[in-house]
């Protein structure tokens, strides 16, 4: 694809956490990839790996100490660097991104439908009979119009992800972030969430940025995969490239990031991923770095 | 005489847990008074930003004020507490009345009980009462919700949507305590005299005429007036403290738990001690 795609671009992004005990830890060291628009990418990797924080710096939640993520929304003619932006500045671009949280975060001392007209009520000076279409549209698109006047606390799992993709996309935003969209779901409704990502993804026409470790709902929605591993990028590639190593025998794997891939796509409890975590646990009991 | 082998061990180690107990005690003074610095700093910070975005409300087109969320705000804050401030202070001007009455009584002053309650009162006890009151009333929920809305990822959700966390929630809670506590703290005054007045009349026998005229000797708009820059200033240390408590609250339910602890403790001790500067300004300044 050409640069000129590139909507988000992320360059050596390097992330520390200092520990009550004032030891350091690196959860990002390095991390290069970018971000083509219209595709959905999906960001995946073990518990502690690095992914929610990498998501967490893309929403401008955490800052970073090294690296560069860049920004190009359609309004703009060059990418800009987020870490040069004032608060106000990075606020603009935040209009063209929504995000699914893994809780739904829905204000819980609003309805459903107040939830979505919320983005619309603060960015926009449109008169509120308006918004009560547009409210009625975005809750229509994820089948939540029947619960538009109950409370948060009144839904199931299922239908806070459902009214929280609603304001999500109540302004039509041309990024989508998805934090573990199928947590604490059941298998049926996590499907049901995944078609209807894939169905706004293409409706919208929006770039998806999607953080999960659930595989099958992955290899679903994936355009192109990106695993982490330790705060690294371990491999990026099309869906394509994912499914064959998955199911590739073990013997016919060159590369020791090939077999701990496959272990981690798979989901076997043995293998290069789990023997290093152990090794290293052993290694710090005993002493040995 | 030398001591027998073997004694200088044990003494050794004795000496090394005292010096180590003493640095337990050094480390662990120092990590409070740091917090202490680290919560005044950040409650000054709070209030600077909250300053800010109140201006930018005000006079920035474009920026929004958010009035419905203030004046619900002031009813949850200011309305729905006035039935709580109203018994209290009634309770305040009855104690205050039958406290002084003895010591009035044997000096044959029993008609000064309404000077003093008239001055307690309105200087000091109407604010002051009030102000705690709220501080458990309103500081408390207000820590405990925002509190909430941290561990639900709510506060994440609203900067996503580019919407400020302080704008949006700090805001209208600050200018609602503060006006609702100005407020209270006349209703407070009222209601915290006619307690007095009545407990002087139907009590100790104080004839009302009498009663209302010393009211009216003792008491100068001055004293009404610095009730009331007191209880706004109480507003703002409630606002800002169970703000900055809820806001900061981390480790889920017990730590929303002890967020929503902490704002009624720090709330009480820094209105007393705020109090007591105010009390000592005005003493110094003749006022």
């Amino acid at each position: 694809m050409s640069g000129a795609d590139v909507v988000i671009s992320v360059r050596d992004l390097v992330k520390s956490f200092t520990g009550t005990d004032g030891r350091e830890s690196r959860v990002l060291d390095g991390v290069s990839f970018d971000v083509y628009r219209g595709e959905t990418i999906v960001i995946m990797g073990g518990s502690g790996c690095g992914k929610s924080t990498l998501l967490n710096c893309l929403i401008g939640e955490y800052d970073f100490e090294g690296g560069r993520i860049e920004y190009r929304t359609k309004k703009m003619t060059e990418p800009r660097d987020i870490t040069r932006m004032s608060e106000d500045e990075f606020n603009e671009i935040r209009k063209h991104f929504g995000i699914l949280f893994q809780s739904g975060a829905l204000f819980n001392s609003m309805t459903v439908a107040d939830n979505v007209a919320l983005p619309l009520v603060e960015h926009s000076e449109v008169d509120r009979a308006v918004i009560d279409v547009v409210v009625t549209l975005k809750l229509q698109q994820v089948k939540m119009l029947p619960h538009r006047d109950k409370m948060p606390a009144q839904l199931s799992g299922g239908q806070k992800k459902r009214a929280a993709l609603a304001r999500a996309t109540a302004l039509d935003p041309e990024i989508l972030f998805y934090d573990e969209p199928s947590a604490g779901l059941d298998p049926v409704t996590s499907a049901a969430i995944d078609e209807l990502m894939m169905d706004l993804s293409k409706k919208l026409q929006v770039t998806s940025v999607v953080v999960t470790h659930e595989m099958d709902s992955a290899f679903r929605i994936a355009d192109r995969m990106v695993m982490l591993d330790k705060g690294r990028v371990l491999r990026i590639g099309p869906r394509s490239e994912f499914e064959v190593i998955r199911d590739a025998p073990l013997e016919s794997l060159a590369t020791d990031d090939e077999r701990l891939l496959q272990q981690f796509l798979n989901g076997y409890s043995s293998g290069p991923l789990t023997d290093a975590q152990g090794m290293s646990e052993f290694e710090k009991l005993i002493g040995v770095r | 005489m030398s001591d027998p082998p073997g004694s200088q061990a044990p003494k050794r180690a004795g000496a090394r847990a005292a010096v180590e107990s003493l640095g337990r005690v050094v480390q662990h003074r120092t990590d409070k008074a740091r917090a202490n610095v680290s919560f005044v700093g950040g409650l000054a910070g709070l209030l600077g930003t909250t300053a800010r975005w109140c201006y930018r409300g005000l006079f920035v087109p474009g920026v929004k004020l958010r009035r419905p969320a203030v004046a619900y705000q002031m009813v949850r804050v200011g309305i729905k507490a006035v039935p709580i401030v109203v018994l209290v202070q009634i309770f305040i001007g009855i104690i205050l009345a039958l406290q002084m009455a003895p010591t009035l009584e044997s000096y044959g002053q029993i008609e000064r009980v309404a000077d003093i309650i008239a001055i307690a009162i309105v200087r000091e006890l109407g604010p002051l009462i009030t102000a705690i009151v709220l501080s458990g009333f309103a500081g408390a929920s207000i820590a405990a919700e925002i509190g909430a809305m941290v561990e639900s990822e709510e506060i994440k959700a609203l900067r996503a949507h580019a919407l400020n966390p302080f704008h949006f929630l700090v805001v209208p809670r600050f200018l609602a305590t503060v006006t609702a506590l100005v407020g209270l703290a006349v209703i407070a005054d009222v209601v915290g005299v006619f307690g007095g007045f009545m407990t002087s009349l139907l009590i100790l026998d104080v004839p009302s005429q009498t009663y209302i005229d010393l009211t009216r000797e003792a008491l100068d708009l001055k004293d009404f007036i610095t009730g009331l820059v007191k209880a706004g200033v109480f507003g703002v240390l409630i606002s800002m403290i169970a703000c900055y408590q809820g806001l900061n609250a981390r480790g889920g339910a017990e730590g929303v738990g002890r967020a929503t602890t902490g704002t009624v403790v720090k709330c009480i001790v820094a209105l007393i001690g705020t109090d007591a500067v105010f009390t000592a300004v005005f003493y110094v300044w003749g006022i």
